[in-house]
């Protein structure tokens, strides 16, 4: 068994042959090549997923960027009535949202998927359809939200959309609600994107990778996968609140009807405020991953770096508070929330203290990616110290919502995002295209991008500081603002300069270079293994691996990998195969197969983002066509592409290994997909569960007399009837695990009718109280738990209908039933979700002496 | 270009004295967070030059493997004791600062409603509350507490010259409290985006000696001076002006838009942000959303000639 073995004592390779060798590259070429001409869009592999996802995450990049300047050129001159008040709320708004959720969240995506699986030494991410999924959601997203400005209906509301400006009919329009339905779409892309990279970094690991041999990167990968995981379902919750507010009047934000303006505030930074060490942390990664290179030695405190990086993420999710030090909170919030943002400044310092002790006992090779590395660093520690004045109390009085945090913002995006970002991209440049980058235009654009930004932006500290407050798209001479706000426009032509000669730079046509040497920077992480020109199965065979840095450490390596001397050196059934380790040792598992090109899943990704999309224009009858276009295209994904029942139970990997070629339960990806997916989905119930104790805290009146409470018998039924419903699918996993299919789909089908009585009472007690979410907070709260049950449930109806037919149609057998345990797994969190919803529902009222 | 500096140099210091800066030395809570100011600025140029400076040093110097130790400790010391150190100082100073700069009562109190897009002003007095709007004027060397409300969407409070900032928000109050040691004309502004005429929400927060204060505030408690069939205030009540505003004296008790009692004793018209003459009011009147764009008040393009100039001399006459 694979447990067993013992990977450094494998049997040598058998010895070199030339002909086999050519006819595994040949085959292996026709597994992995790319469909030719137009149909290169049903492409799933990382290498064009990543290079679309990093070239349309640049293209939105470049028009947030031409906002920025349009705005720079409005505030140049004071009284500019260049733009309309109205455009230009539109523009900063818009410039702000396209840059977070258009730019700096996907590009981490589009980096990770384009070097993650060549790092790790691995073919491809173990759901090659689902990042193909995500991008198009990305791209159609984005879009639609970015177009909107073209029609002068772009959302006006700034880009963190307080309400109630935001929730209002009456003081925002239809861009209010393009914001929420569009980003919520492109919110759940991040999270597949996500889940597909937590996954990777577990699961997908070269044999031999144990978890204290993974590279630096991907730590950090493993890290803010695990962040977004937990930060943006709080947002998609409120997305789902203020939209329900917005398009049906349910009382959430509105404190006439016992809602509280707050409460998006909380929500919003609860994402909001990770969302900056999202952004930051993989553009830390990124140096991290380069500075070993051009020093030519491993990083010093490899280990601090890690524990570093899991300590800022741990950190961030207890500091969002720090934006809203001025909503009158008591002084015991504001003394711990200004002490939890104090002490970021700690891990963020070792980080930095690794990276220079680094280059302290190693010759640093100066190279342009090292440039803009020094760059960041002296962009990024201004900004970081402007942050430890900002996370004081009493400065940030002061200074919140002036030009100072404007100011502040950008030192530390641009310095810990933006430059690192394009030291990488100077650094990958030859991984992905086999060329080089030019020099002297790279140091052209360096010079002029690093000068222009700080030219930008440091006198805008020094406007703030003269009282100008964020988000006015006029002020007047007497202000005193004007010849600060002249400076910053100009440096911000002159950043745009810059950033002009990079792209020019990028996009030169250079197909008649010739290609550069292997491994031009001499890097001891495993992308730089890849074949000049590249090949696109990612790598020839899958190496054993016992070192942080392989190319430097293991002698001949890229000789071996070449020879296909490794595992699944071949592709003989003529399937995509990964390995998969297991999450701590990385001992291989089994051999996974994986899909192809297709063009279900940009069926499933337009037939998504259209319902999305006419949702917000309200005509709900082709928005419900069109989610049930997107249920089809999926299902049919679903069903020609996962748990395949393998022609054989077992195949020969090489080197002496056998590995099983199916897997269940927690051995497979699969199950991992779904409890990582699952666990953020809890975390957006457990938004809804902060709502309501958010309330409960800060309005002395929301819970109701007890004539006015769901009906507990009701209730308790209800959740009699879910457990019920629980129970069948769990009993449904072991009789088909015993062989009786006939009951195992008696099982799965008799449990809908069950569960939709468990509902079904649930919605009779709340409607016989006549609990109006229009009407009060509480009564909204109580329906929308309700909703958010009521369509997992749903949710789960197709699921079980799915495993129903799969096991009729013997894609689910007593041996190979995957599907099922991961419906079982699915259906576990329901029931915590339903026990939860019971509790805030019946039991909690009680406890406050409520109730009946 | 030598040349281009020192024509930018005045100006630049010229900024400093600006009425909305918040080193203006203007109010003690301001003044507080000056000296935090001085001292975290000049702390983080010393530290930025010394982390820099320590880069350029590792990149410059020639390697030497044997101090993979000092290496390691420099790490612990520059990277997490120092840090920790400094940031704990920070914090326990600025809770210091914190708790000096607020007050739960003050010597006089101010209720501020945030309108879309103006300010509603209410001095709370032995003889009952006052009512204004779009001016703030505090006694000097005097604690003043702000209770802060806001009707529609949130907005916030500041005076930087003053002291720091607070969110008005919907359904709740907020408090402020801001001691001005220097009269003058202070510039006050709404910090937080409120959508629309955002930028365009403004006004003066004026600081008076003591008893120029009292006398302003007697003179503002009083009713307006309205001569019976005054012809102004015939044309302000036939084009129902009295619906959305109040003239105290008079039939005119719209709560809706500004109280006008005082109208033309104010510095500014629109929220702080024109000359209060009578050129801009014809214009506020007849072109109001040019003049400010979205707002609630209708434009009344067809007044003019002598029936528009009688409005704005009555409206002028209301000191």
């Amino acid at each position: 068994m694979t447990d067993e073995i013992d990977l450094s004592r494998l049997p040598p390779p058998e010895p070199y042959d030339e002909a086999r060798d050519k006819a595994q590259r040949k085959r292996l070429l026709d597994v992995w090549r790319a469909p030719p001409g137009w149909k290169i869009i049903s492409a799933v592999n990382n290498d064009y997923i990543g290079k679309w996802y990093l070239l349309t995450s640049f293209a939105f990049f470049t028009f947030a960027g031409i906002l920025a300047l349009l705005i720079r050129v409005q505030l140049a001159v004071p009284n500019n009535e260049l733009f309309s008040q109205s455009l230009y709320n539109q523009l900063f708004t818009l410039h702000g949202t396209a840059m977070m959720f258009l730019f700096a969240v996907p590009i981490f995506e589009a980096v990770a998927i384009l070097v993650l699986p060549e790092i790790l030494g691995a073919r491809d991410l173990p759901f090659p359809r689902l990042s193909a999924f995500g991008f198009w959601c990305f791209i159609i997203g984005g879009v639609f939200v970015c177009g909107s400005i073209f029609f002068g209906v772009a959302p006006d509301g700034g880009w963190f959309m307080y309400t109630p400006l935001s929730s209002n009919p009456d003081y925002s329009g239809l861009g209010a609600d393009i914001w929420l339905l569009g980003l919520s779409f492109i919110e759940v892309s991040s999270i597949a994107a996500a889940v597909e990279l937590i996954v990777g970094v577990l699961k997908s690991r070269p044999p031999g990778m144990r978890l204290n041999l993974m590279p630096l990167y991907c730590w950090y990968v493993l890290v803010v996968a695990g962040m977004i995981l937990f930060a943006f379902p709080p947002l998609i919750a409120g997305d789902l609140l203020l939209e329900m507010e917005r398009a049906f009047g349910w009382a959430f934000f509105d404190p006439d009807r016992g809602g509280d303006p707050l409460l998006w505030q909380h929500l919003f930074w609860i994402f909001g405020h990770p969302e900056v060490y999202i952004i930051f942390l993989p553009s830390i990664a990124l140096i991290a991953t380069m500075l070993p290179t051009f020093a030519g030695r491993p990083m010093v405190g490899h280990s601090w770096i890690v524990l570093s990086a899991v300590g800022v993420a741990f950190l961030s999710f207890g500091l969002w508070v720090h934006h809203m030090f001025t909503t009158g909170l008591p002084e015991i919030s504001l003394s711990f929330f200004s002490a939890a943002s104090e002490a970021v400044a700690v891990p963020t310092g070792i980080q930095i203290f690794c990276f220079i002790a680094t280059m302290l006992v190693s010759k640093v090779r100066p190279s342009v990616p090292m440039l803009f590395a020094g760059g960041a660093l002296a962009i990024f520690v201004f900004g970081g110290l402007t942050g430890v004045m900002v996370a004081l109390v009493p400065f940030d009085w002061q200074a919140h919502d002036s030009y100072f945090v404007v100011a502040h913002l950008h030192y530390t995006l641009i310095g810990g995002m933006l430059f690192p970002l394009f030291a990488g991209i100077h650094y990958w440049y030859p991984f992905t295209t086999q060329r080089k980058m030019n020099d002297r235009a790279g140091t052209w654009s360096f010079w002029l991008m690093f000068g222009g930004f700080n030219l930008a932006f440091l006198p805008m500290h020094w406007t703030g500081v003269m009282g100008m407050p964020r988000r006015v798209w006029t002020y007047d001479l007497t202000d005193g603002w004007a010849v600060l706000n002249m400076v910053s426009t100009l440096g911000a032509f002159v950043f745009a300069a810059g950033f002009a000669v990079l792209a020019v730079n990028v996009l030169w046509p250079r197909g008649k270079q010739p290609p550069v040497a292997r491994n031009i920077w001499n890097a001891g992480t495993m992308e730089w293994s890849a074949e000049v020109p590249d090949k696109p199965w990612g790598i020839r065979s899958i190496p054993y691996i016992h070192t942080r840095y392989p190319l430097w450490e293991q002698e001949d390596l890229m000789g071996q990998v070449d020879r296909g001397e490794w595992f699944l050196p071949d592709a003989q059934e003529g399937k995509r195969e990964l390995i998969v380790t297991d999450i701590l040792d990385a001992r291989p598992l089994f051999v996974q197969r994986v899909g192809g090109p297709t063009f279900l899943t940009l069926g499933a990704a337009f037939c998504l983002g259209a319902a999305f999309i006419l949702a917000t224009f309200h005509l709900w009858t082709i928005t419900l066509i069109f989610g049930a276009g997107f249920a089809g295209f999926t299902l049919w994904w679903l069903w020609t592409g996962t748990s395949r029942i393998p022609e054989t139970p077992e195949k020969y990997a090489g080197r002496g290994l056998t590995l099983p070629t199916y897997a269940q339960g927690n051995r497979s990806p699969g199950w991992w997909a779904v409890f990582i997916t699952m666990t953020g989905d809890m975390t957006a119930f457990m938004g809804l569960v902060f709502s309501y104790f958010f309330y409960w805290t800060a309005l002395p009146g929301f819970l109701p007399s007890a004539d006015r409470l769901p009906g507990f018998g009701w209730l308790l039924a209800g959740l009699a009837l879910l457990f019920g419903s629980w129970a069948m699918t769990v009993a449904a996993r072991g009789t088909l695990g015993r062989g009786q299919r006939g009951l195992a789909m008696a099982l799965l089908v008799g449990a809908l009718p069950i569960g939709a009585l468990g509902i079904g009472a649930w919605i009779w007690a709340a409607w016989t109280q006549g609990l109006d979410p229009t009407a009060q907070s509480f009564d909204a709260m109580v329906w929308m738990l309700i909703l958010w049950m009521g369509l997992h449930l749903l949710l789960n109806w197709v699921m079980h209908l799915y495993v129903a037919a799969r096991v009729k149609f013997g894609h689910c057998t007593p041996e190979y039933r995957a599907d099922l345990m991961n419906l079982t797994l699915f259906t576990h969190f329901l029931a915590l979700t339903a026990v939860t919803t019971f509790a805030l529902l019946a039991v909690f009222p009680l406890l406050m002496g409520v109730g009946p | 270009m030598r040349f281009s500096i020192y024509l930018t140099l005045p100006l630049f210091l010229a900024g400093c004295s600006g009425r909305h800066n918040w080193l203006a030395s203007a109010g003690a809570e301001a003044d507080r967070v000056e000296g935090l100011f001085w001292v975290l600025l000049i702390g983080a140029a010393v530290i930025w030059c010394l982390v820099i400076g320590a880069a350029v040093y590792a990149h410059r110097r020639q390697v030497d493997p044997s101090l993979e130790t000092q290496a390691r400790r420099f790490i612990i010391w520059g990277g997490a004791v120092f840090p920790s150190v400094l940031v704990g100082t920070l914090l326990v100073w600025g809770l210091v600062i914190l708790r000096d700069i607020t007050a739960d009562e003050g010597d006089l109190t101010v209720r501020v409603d945030g309108e879309r897009w103006w300010w509603r002003v209410i001095y709370e007095t032995s003889e009952g509350d006052v009512v204004t709007a779009n001016e703030i004027r505090l006694p000097v060397d005097r604690t003043a507490l702000f209770r802060l409300t806001a009707d529609d969407v949130i907005h916030s409070f500041w005076v930087p010259a003053l002291g720091g900032k607070m969110d008005m928000i919907p359904g709740r109050e907020t408090r402020l409290t801001l001691t001005p040691v220097k009269t003058g004309n202070w510039g006050g502004l709404c910090a937080e985006y409120c959508g629309g005429a955002h930028a365009l929400m403004r006004f003066d927060a004026i600081v008076m000696e003591q008893a120029d204060f009292e006398a302003w505030l007697a003179h503002e408690a009083e009713p307006a001076q309205v001569a019976a069939g005054d012809p102004g205030y015939t044309v302000f009540a036939e084009e129902g002006c009295g619906a959305c505003h109040t003239i105290r004296g008079t039939e005119a008790a719209g709560p809706v838009g500004p109280d006008l009692t005082h109208l033309a004793a104010r510095e500014k018209l629109g929220a702080g942000i024109y000359e209060m003459t009578p050129g801009n009011m014809a214009r506020w009147i007849t072109e109001t959303h040019e003049m400010k764009p979205d707002i609630d008040m209708p434009p009344y393009p067809d007044l003019s000639g002598a029936r528009l100039d009688r409005l704005v001399a009555f409206l002028m006459s209301l000191d």
